[in-house]
């Protein structure tokens, strides 16, 4: 336990240097927040109906852009040769990465939310336990597979312009079942644990942490 | 329907081998990871490509079958997102196989892409029934019963088109063996 969070101070100690990654993520989100602005051309029913689409598409793409550097960092750095020395289980070294990920990419939801709320004057805050817990979630979900995926995407030739690639179609089930459960609170509902969205939303997150965590190992480059 | 019922065969034909194809990619991938065995990676690649092939047929012949019967020649059902996804998951297998650099590299890749696309679809289909609200589940040509004589002749294309594919695969597998063989006969060439 104490190597995982080993990995992830050590990713946080980098970021807190460079904060390359908070930076370049939120500036995406922003970004992606206001062409989504200026595309649909404001009506108030509008965005009240898109909210939850715009809210989650700035969330992924913004996060594929964290995931796809988090790696990228390792590799120019050949740091992910000294991790490797290390004895230490390759399982670890994935909940290590997927954590201090998921950290990152929360940092940037928690900013991007009251600029939301700014932008598209979209009251947000009013189930926000639930709203929080779905956003978990839904993060936990893409950046599970994704950095999985990341470490693939960075030993091609592609390299991480691959990543969208290859984690798109998977985390489909991410986004359909979080956009329709963050529309469901913002129209006032609660959560109800029987609801079907939430049930594939927490299989995904199970099903894929560990099917990631076991198969991490054969992801990893001895090279 | 007329003779646009007839397309039928050929499209669960389609389907039914896709289907065959991807279980045998989450079979050959697994083997791979723990075999390391250059058989599985064979065996998963060439089940991609004939995957690929079948499940564009499918989403044609569905096409063509779906026009005069439904008006349209697409609709985002659960079972066509589903089978769109397949479609997509099978090209960014072949996509991931063609960047992926050296031959270990890249089957080690692929074998992992392999299985967490495997373990997707059917969350994939499951999610897709969350989506677009309750539309009526057409359930696709088949419906409610199925005259005998028309059960008759789909076990029989069914089995053709099972037959078809071992013969495709093996044909395949038999190919990449092949180029095995030269290029290592090529390398001893040379030296």
């Amino acid at each position: 336990m104490k190597q995982i969070w080993a990995i992830v101070f050590k990713d946080i100690i980098t970021e807190l240097r460079s904060k390359e990654l908070v930076t370049s993520m939120l500036t995406f989100a922003i970004l992606i927040l206001i062409i989504f602005n200026i595309a649909f051309n404001l009506s108030t029913e509008l965005i009240r109906f898109a909210a939850p689409a715009i809210l989650w598409v700035s969330f992924t793409f913004a996060g594929v852009l964290g995931l796809s550097r988090s790696f990228a960092i390792e590799n120019e750095g050949n740091s992910i040769v000294g991790l490797l020395l290390t004895p230490v289980d390759r399982t670890l070294i994935y909940f290590g990465k997927m954590i201090g990920n998921l950290i990152f990419v929360l940092i940037v939801e928690i900013l991007v939310i009251p600029l939301f709320v700014l932008f598209f004057n979209e009251n947000l805050f009013s189930n926000i336990i639930s709203l929080t817990l779905i956003i978990v979630l839904g993060t936990i979900g893409f950046v599970s597979v994704g950095t999985l995926l990341s470490a693939i995407a960075i030993n091609t030739k592609l390299r991480e312009v691959l990543l969208p690639i290859l984690l798109f179609p998977i985390i489909i089930p991410v986004i359909a079942s979080s956009v329709k459960l963050t529309a469901s609170i913002l129209e006032g509902n609660s959560i109800n644990f029987s609801d079907s969205a939430l049930q594939v939303l927490v299989s995904f997150d199970i099903i894929f942490i560990a099917a990631s965590a076991v198969i991490f190992e054969f992801v990893l480059d001895e090279s | 329907m007329g003779h646009v019922q007839r397309i039928f065969y050929f499209h669960m034909g389609t389907v039914w081998v896709a289907t065959i194809a991807f279980i045998i990619v989450f079979i050959g991938s697994i083997q791979y990871l723990r075999k390391q065995s250059r058989f599985w990676d064979i065996l998963a690649y060439s089940s991609a490509e004939i995957g690929v092939l079948f499940i564009s047929l499918t989403i044609i012949t569905g096409s063509i079958w779906a026009k005069p019967v439904w008006g349209t020649w697409w609709t985002w059902d659960p079972q066509l997102t589903t089978t769109f996804i397949l479609w997509i998951l099978y090209v960014v297998y072949m996509i991931l196989r063609s960047t992926a650099g050296n031959d270990e590299r890249r089957a080690r890749f692929a074998a992992v892409f392999g299985i967490i696309a495997f373990l997707d679809l059917p969350l994939v289909y499951v999610s897709a029934r969350l989506m677009r609200g309750i539309s009526p589940v057409v359930f696709g040509p088949g419906g409610g019963g199925i005259d005998p004589k028309m059960m008759i002749a789909l076990t029989v294309t069914l089995i053709a088109f099972t037959l078809l594919f071992i013969l495709l695969l093996k044909q395949r597998v038999d190919i990449e063996k092949m180029k095995d063989i030269i290029a290592s006969l090529k390398s001893e060439g040379a030296l």
